[in-house]
């Protein structure tokens, strides 16, 4: 995440996904332009993807988990159709629910969300495995010029979390404040 | 106003309120609504799996500044229950348009069961109801719902009754 993240530009937006990804967002931040979820399960993909729409000047980064990816899968099809040049859906792939106690997805019994992503219509879809993949991802990620869709295999682990900005309404009205959006 | 043209009168009703992103599962009561949106080059269609994509879709847009609306038959809203959440917790703006299925005339009894629970659920999920049940009706429901809705941050639902649309629909 933080390899991602560095010298992000205020163009970058960031939509993490509920769970370990929201907490590894705060703690590459945090900043408001990241909209941390704390529900909304299955739905990061669709918040990226209504944002890209909304801000075809600036990038849109859905960074978010398997599990909750998983949980959206369908948005991946209906993204597939839309295609908005500056919407990027990174997927941390660690094979577990890692909030609920590490039980395993579905990833991890070989559901692919690298060739569901393909399947849908994705275009561009990267397998990151190792860190020259990533430091490729994140230079795809600064100069984001068509739908992208990327799969990170990650370790799974636990480690401390950085809760961010718990209100809702308080991480909305801030994210808006941050890109210009009058009240 | 003749019966025909409520979907019209709806279409304007949302380019009057500046919709840019109109998000729906394909049903026939909003098939006109869908195809006037599909053909407004100020309006961005979004084709969805299930509903419930188009309550985020509609936070991401207002995030964005931008204005959506989530068109659905009643089926649909209970796909929608969970992710309500995101606009309940947040405050998001949410405007959905309903077309009720299972309250009059059905012929299919498996929509009966989601249908005759939408009133409760809608208010369960702190939704404004704005119901119409005559052509004359629609315009001015969606009106009060779009002033529920983008006045003050809220979630409003237009109900179109089932008698509203017709039994012929079906059986096409």
């Amino acid at each position: 995440m933080a390899a991602l993240l560095a010298d992000r530009g205020d163009d970058l937006l960031v939509v993490p996904g509920l769970g370990s990804t929201t907490w590894d967002a705060a703690a590459a931040g945090p900043n408001d332009r990241d909209f941390y979820l704390w529900g909304a399960m299955g739905g990061a993909a669709m918040i990226g993807l209504g944002l890209a729409l909304a801000q075809p000047n600036k990038r849109v980064a859905v960074i978010t988990g398997d599990g909750e990816m998983l949980m959206g899968m369908g948005s991946l099809a209906t993204i597939g159709i839309q295609r908005p040049a500056n919407l990027a859906v990174i997927v941390f792939d660690n094979g577990v629910y890692g909030e609920t106690g590490m039980q395993p997805s579905h990833t991890q019994s070989g559901v692919d969300l690298l060739n569901v992503a393909g399947a849908c219509g994705i275009g561009t879809c990267l397998d990151v495995r190792d860190e020259a993949a990533l430091a490729d991802l994140a230079a795809r990620l600064k100069g984001l010029r068509e739908t992208l869709f990327a799969r990170v295999l990650i370790e799974a682990s636990d480690p401390p979390r950085v809760l961010p900005e718990r209100d809702g309404a308080a991480l909305k009205q801030r994210f808006r404040a941050a890109i210009g959006i009058n009240p | 106003m003749s019966a025909v043209d409520w979907p019209d009168r709806l279409f304007e009703t949302l380019k009057r309120a500046d919709i840019r992103q109109v998000g729906y599962v394909p049903d026939a009561g909003h098939s006109r609504l869908i195809d006037r949106c599909r053909a407004d080059p100020n309006i961005r269609d979004v084709v969805l799996t299930t509903e419930e994509e188009g309550v985020a879709l509609a936070a991401g847009a207002w995030l964005g500044g931008e204005r959506a609306a989530l068109l659905m038959q009643s089926s649909g809203l209970g796909n929608c229950i969970n992710m309500l959440s995101l606009a309940r917790s947040c405050r998001f703006p949410l405007l959905m348009v309903i077309t009720m299925r299972g309250e009059w005339e059905e012929f299919n009894p498996w929509q009966v069961p989601m249908g005759a629970i939408v009133d409760p659920v809608l208010k369960l999920c702190e939704a404004q109801v704005y119901r119409a049940q005559a052509p004359d009706e629609v315009a001015g429901a969606a009106e009060r719902a779009v002033q529920h809705v983008f006045g003050d941050e809220r979630i409003a639902a237009v109900i179109l009754s089932q008698q509203l649309i017709g039994k012929k629909v079906w059986t096409k």
